[in-house]
C-alpha cells in the first residue's frame, strides 16, 4: 500500500521537482567544496548556509502549503513549529558544547550557569542525544499541533477565528521564551554551538553536508506532500478547503482530515526548523514573532498556494530578494514587502508558478483547476449586527 | 498621676502660647536676636530661645535646629552667629537668617555655642510650636509626619494641642496615629494604651499596620491579643483595598482595550473585513496628536492645555480618511475573500509603518500631557492616576456614541441593512459601496481616537500598533461578532482577569495565560460570548 501511494506520488512534477532538489544537494558543496577558489563556479563559503537557510525556509512554506493550499486553514503560527524544531535541534547542539562553554560547565549550558541553575531543568534531559534530539524535533511541533488542532476542528474554529488563534498561540510562545526562568535562554536564545554529531559546525565540510541534508529532507517532504495530495485524502482535503459543510454533509470526516494535515504540516515544519539552526547558528525567541509566521504565508502566496512547487519557488525567490534588498535599501525593505502583500492578492491570487499553469493551459482544453480556493461558508458570508428592535 | 499632670501643664501651656502665636506672628526674628545666642551661659541662651521663638518667623526653625544639632558657632572675630558645617579641615559658614554663604574659617576661629539636654528639649518643643501650630498647612503635615517617625514622647503635649485645634482630617489622622504610637511607648495604663491600639487599627493604613507590628514586641503580654486583632483587622481591610485597587486597575486596563478593539469591532465584527492594519490606524491616530501639537506649539502655545481636544477630531478625521481610501483602494476588491483581505491589510501595515517611520523616524516623539490629566486622585485606599480616568471617561464616550451612530441615525441603519443582507438592502435603492466605505472609515476613525487616548500612556512610535493589534482581536473575537455590547464586556473581563493576574504569576506569564485561556474559550465558544444566533451565523 505504501509502494502503492509512492508510486502515485511520483507524478511528473514531483519527479521533477525531486531531481532538481538533489541535483542541488549535490552541485551546491561540489561547487563550495571541489572546485578550486579561483574557478569561475566556485561558490564561496559564506554562500552555503545562506542557501541553506533559504532551503528550509522553503520547507516551512511548503508545510504551510499542505494546510493553507489544500486544506484551507490559514496557519498565522507557523513560525511556532519551526521555531520549536530549532528550539529542539538547538538544545541537543548546546548539550554538545560540554566544557567549552565560557563558564566551563560539562553539563550546564552557559545561561544556566549565568541564571545561577543548579541542576539541569528535567525537559532538557536526553537532549545530549541526537537521535533523542531527532525524535523531539518530531515530537514536540507534532504533539502541540495535535492537540491544538484537535481542540480547535472538532469546536469547528475555522477561517479568520483559526488565523487569529494560531497568531495568538505563537504570540503567547513567544512571551513565554523570552522569559529568562523558562530554561531556554531567554531572549538571548541559544547559540555558540560547536558540534554536531562530533563535526564541527562551523565547518565547511559540515556546512555542504548540512546543506545537502536540507535538500534531501526537502525533497522527501515533497514526496511525502504529494504522496498525501495525490491520494484520496488529498481529494477530500480539498473537497474540505472548497466546500466544509458539503464535505461533512457527504459523511467525511472533516475534522480528522483537518487534524491529520495540520499535524503533517506542522511536522515538517519542525524538521525545516531543526534544520535550519545548525546553519545559521542561533535559535531566539523573536523565531516566534506573529510577524514572520505571516511572512511564511507570503512566500506561498506569491509562490503559488496549493501547486507544491510554488511556495519552495516562492520561499526561496523572497529570501533571496530580502537578502538583496536589506543590504541595499534597508529602509525599503518593508515598503517592498508591504507592497508585495497587497499587489499579489490584488492581482496575482494564484501566485507565479499558478499563474504560469493558467498561461500554459489556457492552450490546452479547459480542465477543473482546483489551484484556487472558491468561496467557503460561513466565514465569507458578511456577518450581521444585532436586528434594530 | 505625674504623666497626667505634666499634660495638664503643657495644655495649659500650649495653651498661651496658642493664644500668643497670632499676635506675634507678624514680628521679624533679626540677627541680634541671633547673636544673642552666642553670649552668655546656659540661663541667657533659653531667654534668647524664647525671644527668637515667640517671634513667630519661620526661619528660626532650622537656626534652633542647628544649636540643638550642635552646628551653630559664634564667629571670634566679630561675635556674629554662624551655621557652620565641616568641608574638609575647615567649616564653610553660613548665614542663619538668610542661608548666605559666608566662606570658610579655621576650627580656632570659633567657638561653638554650648548645649544640654534641657535646651535640646525646650528647642524641640518650640520647634514643635513652630511646626505643629503653623499656619501652613504643609509644614503642618510634615511635622506631624516627623513626629510620628520619632516618636519622641516629649512632643506629647504638643501634639495633643496641636490635636485639639487641627482641623485638616488628613493631619488630624497623622497626629492621632502619632499620639496613640506616643501612648504605647510611655508607661501609660493599660487602658489608655488598649484605647490607643483601638484607634491604630481605626486608621486601617500602611502606617497603622507598621505601627502595631512595631508594637507587637514591645507592649506588656496583656495587650498582645489587641495588637494582633488590629493587625488581622487592618490586613483584613487592606486586603478588601488591595482587590478594589485591582479592580480599579482592571477596569483602567479594559478601558484601553475596549478603546483600541471598538474600532476593529465595527470593521472586523460589523463588516467581516479582517484589518490586520486596525493597528496602524490607532498609530496614525497618535502621531496625528504628536503633530497637532507641534503645530500649537508653533502658532498657538496658549492653546498647548487643549491639544487633546483639537487632537480628537483631527485624528478621526485623518484616519477615517485614511480608512476610506484603503475600502476604496484595496478592501472592496476582496470582499468575500477573508483571508486574502487579512494578507493584504497585513502588507498596508507594514507600508504605514515604514512610512510614518521614514517621516518622524524610528524614535519615539514626545507629546505632552495636559495639566488636566497629570497626578492622580485617591480614594479611600486607591490611587487612580488622572490620565488613567479620563481615558476611562473616554472610552466610554466613544462606545456610548458609536452605539448612538449605529442604532439611531441613516448610516447606521444603513450599515446593519447592508451587513445583513446585502443584495436586499442594494434593491432598497441603498447605496452599497458608499456605505462600505463610511463604515470602514468609521472603523478607522474610532481606532484613530484610540490613538489620541494612547499617547497619554505609551510611547508614541511607528510600533505603536503592533502592541495592540493581537489584544483588540482577543478582545473581539472573545466578546463575540458583530456585538458592541460584547467587546466592551470582552474588554473589561479581560482587563480585569489580566491585573488579578499580575500579582500571583507576573505580567507575562499572566499575560500568557489568557491568552490560553482565550484560545480554550474559543474552542468552547467558538463565536465568542455573545454569538449570534440563528441563520445570521452561518448560511
Amino acid at each position: 500500500m505504501i509502494s502503492a501511494m509512492l508510486l502515485r506520488a511520483l507524478d511528473r512534477r514531483a519527479v521533477w521537482l525531486v531531481c532538481a532538489l538533489l541535483l542541488v544537494a549535490l552541485a551546491i558543496p561540489f561547487a563550495n567544496l571541489v572546485l578550486p577558489e579561483g574557478h569561475p563556479l566556485h561558490l564561496p563559503n559564506y554562500l552555503v548556509p545562506l542557501l541553506g537557510k533559504y532551503m528550509s525556509y522553503a520547507m516551512l512554506a511548503l508545510a504551510l502549503d499542505l494546510v493553507w493550499g489544500y486544506c484551507g486553514i490559514l496557519s498565522l503560527g507557523h513560525g511556532a513549529f519551526f521555531a520549536l524544531g530549532g528550539y529542539a535541534m538547538g538544545m541537543y547542539l548546546m548539550r554538545q558544547i560540554g566544557t567549552r562553554g565560557v563558564y566551563g560547565n560539562p553539563i550546564l549550558p552557559d545561561f544556566m550557569v549565568f541564571l545561577n541553575y543548579k541542576t539541569l531543568p528535567w525537559f532538557w534531559y536526553g537532549f545530549d542525544n541526537f537521535w533523542f534530539a531527532c525524535l523531539m524535533v518530531v515530537l514536540v511541533p507534532g504533539v502541540l499541533a495535535f492537540v491544538f488542532g484537535f481542540l480547535a476542528f472538532r469546536s469547528r474554529v475555522t477561517g479568520v477565528y483559526l488565523s487569529i488563534i494560531t497568531q495568538a498561540l505563537t504570540y503567547a510562545l513567544m512571551l513565554a521564551f523570552f522569559r529568562n526562568d523558562f530554561g531556554f535562554g531567554g531572549n538571548n536564545g541559544l547559540t555558540d554551538y560547536k558540534d554536531i554529531l562530533g563535526f564541527n559546525v562551523l565547518s565547511a565540510t559540515t556546512r555542504g553536508a548540512l546543506f545537502a541534508a536540507t535538500c534531501i529532507a526537502l525533497a522527501v517532504a515533497v514526496l511525502v506532500c504529494s504522496a498525501i495530495v495525490n491520494s484520496k485524502l488529498g481529494k477530500v482535503m480539498v473537497a474540505i478547503r472548497d466546500a466544509e459543510s458539503r464535505t461533512r454533509f457527504l459523511g467525511y470526516r472533516v475534522d480528522n482530515v483537518k487534524l491529520f494535515a495540520f499535524v503533517v504540516s506542522a511536522v515538517i515544519a519542525g524538521v525545516a526548523g531543526a534544520l535550519y539552526v545548525p546553519q545559521v547558528g542561533i535559535i531566539n525567541p523573536s523565531e516566534f514573532e506573529p510577524g514572520n509566521s505571516i511572512e511564511i504565508v507570503i512566500w506561498t502566496a506569491v509562490g503559488g498556494r496549493g501547486t507544491l512547487v510554488g511556495p519552495i519557488v516562492g520561499g526561496l525567490l523572497l529570501n533571496f530578494g530580502k537578502t538583496v534588498f536589506t543590504s541595499l535599501w534597508p529602509d525599503y525593505w518593508l515598503f517592498a514587502l508591504g507592497g508585495l502583500f497587497v499587489l499579489v492578492t490584488l492581482f496575482l491570487p494564484k501566485g507565479i508558478v499558478g499563474t504560469i499553469r493558467d498561461l500554459l493551459a489556457r492552450k490546452a482544453p479547459p480542465r477543473r483547476d482546483n489551484t484556487q480556493p472558491e468561496a467557503t461558508g460561513a466565514e465569507d458570508a458578511p456577518l450581521v449586527t444585532e436586528p434594530a428592535e | 498621676m505625674a504623666t497626667r499632670l505634666l499634660r495638664l501643664i503643657g495644655v495649659l501651656l500650649a495653651c498661651l502660647v496658642l493664644a500668643a502665636t497670632p499676635a506675634l506672628a507678624q514680628s521679624q526674628a533679626n540677627a541680634a536676636m541671633v547673636d544673642a545666642l552666642g553670649q552668655g551661659g546656659f540661663p541667657q541662651r533659653e531667654a534668647a530661645i524664647a525671644t527668637l521663638v515667640a517671634t513667630g518667623d519661620a526661619r528660626v526653625v532650622p537656626i534652633l535646629q542647628a544649636l540643638s544639632d550642635g552646628n551653630l558657632y559664634t564667629r571670634i572675630s566679630d561675635g556674629k552667629v554662624v551655621i557652620a558645617a565641616k568641608a574638609g579641615s575647615a567649616f564653610a559658614l553660613k548665614g542663619p537668617l538668610d542661608g548666605s554663604e559666608l566662606g570658610t574659617a579655621a576650627a580656632g576661629d570659633l567657638d561653638k555655642i554650648k548645649i544640654n539636654n534641657g535646651l535640646r528639649g525646650k528647642i524641640r518643643t518650640a520647634i514643635g510650636q513652630m511646626t505643629l501650630l503653623s499656619t501652613d498647612r504643609a509644614t503642618r503635615l510634615s511635622a506631624a509626619q516627623s513626629i510620628l517617625k520619632t516618636a519622641d514622647p516629649t512632643t506629647f503635649e504638643l501634639l495633643q494641642t496641636a490635636l485639639a485645634a487641627e482641623t485638616d482630617p488628613q493631619i488630624k489622622s497623622v497626629m492621632e496615629l502619632a499620639e496613640a504610637v506616643i501612648v504605647l511607648k510611655t508607661d501609660a495604663t493599660l487602658e489608655q494604651k488598649r484605647a490607643a491600639i483601638q484607634t491604630v487599627a481605626g486608621h486601617g493604613d500602611r502606617d497603622a499596620l507598621t505601627v502595631l507590628t512595631a508594637a507587637l514586641t514591645t507592649v506588656p503580654d496583656a495587650l498582645k491579643p489587641d495588637v494582633q486583632a488590629g493587625i488581622d483587622a487592618i490586613n483584613r481591610q487592606l486586603q478588601l483595598w488591595s482587590v478594589a485597587q485591582n479592580l480599579a486597575y482592571g477596569v483602567s486596563l479594559g478601558s484601553v482595550l475596549l478603546l483600541a478593539a471598538i474600532g476593529l469591532a465595527i470593521t472586523f465584527g460589523v463588516m467581516g473585513v479582517i484589518n490586520m492594519a486596525h493597528g496602524e490606524m490607532v498609530m496614525l491616530g497618535a502621531y496625528v496628536t504628536f503633530v497637532v501639537q507641534q503645530l500649537l506649539q508653533s502658532y498657538a502655545p496658549g492653546a498647548m492645555e487643549w491639544s487633546l481636544v483639537i487632537a480628537v477630531p483631527a485624528a478621526f478625521l485623518f484616519t477615517g480618511l485614511v480608512g476610506i481610501a484603503i475600502e476604496r483602494g484595496i478592501i472592496r476588491w476582496l470582499y468575500g475573500r477573508p483571508l486574502e483581505t487579512l494578507l493584504a491589510t497585513w502588507g498596508l501595515s507594514l507600508i504605514l509603518q515604514q512610512a510614518v517611520r521614514s517621516i518622524f523616524g524610528p524614535t519615539n516623539r514626545p507629546v505632552l500631557i495636559p495639566q488636566w490629566m497629570t497626578g492622580q486622585v485617591s480614594l479611600g485606599g486607591l490611587d487612580i492616576t488622572w490620565n488613567r480616568l479620563w481615558i476611562l471617561v473616554f472610552a466610554i464616550l466613544v462606545f456610548a456614541a458609536l452605539q448612538l451612530v449605529l442604532n439611531r441615525t441613516p448610516l447606521g441603519l444603513q450599515m446593519r441593512a447592508v451587513t445583513q443582507n446585502r443584495r436586499m438592502a442594494s434593491a432598497m435603492g441603498i447605496r452599497t459601496p458608499f456605505v462600505d466605505a463610511m463604515t470602514f472609515g468609521l472603523g478607522s476613525g474610532v481606532a484613530g481616537l484610540a490613538g489620541v487616548a494612547l499617547t497619554q500612556i505609551d510611547n508614541v512610535s511607528p510600533n505603536l500598533g503592533q502592541g495592540y493589534i493581537i489584544d483588540s482581536f482577543m478582545v473581539v473575537v472573545f466578546g463575540g461578532v458583530g456585538n458592541l455590547w460584547g467587546t466592551l464586556i470582552g474588554a473589561l473581563s479581560i482587563g480585569v482577569a489580566n491585573k488579578f493576574m499580575e500579582p500571583y504569576f507576573g505580567a507575562v506569564l499572566g499575560k500568557i495565560i489568557i491568552l490560553v485561556l482565550i484560545i480554550l474559550f474559543i474552542q468552547r465558544r467558538p463565536r465568542g460570548l455573545f454569538a449570534l444566533k440563528g441563520r445570521a451565523v452561518e448560511p
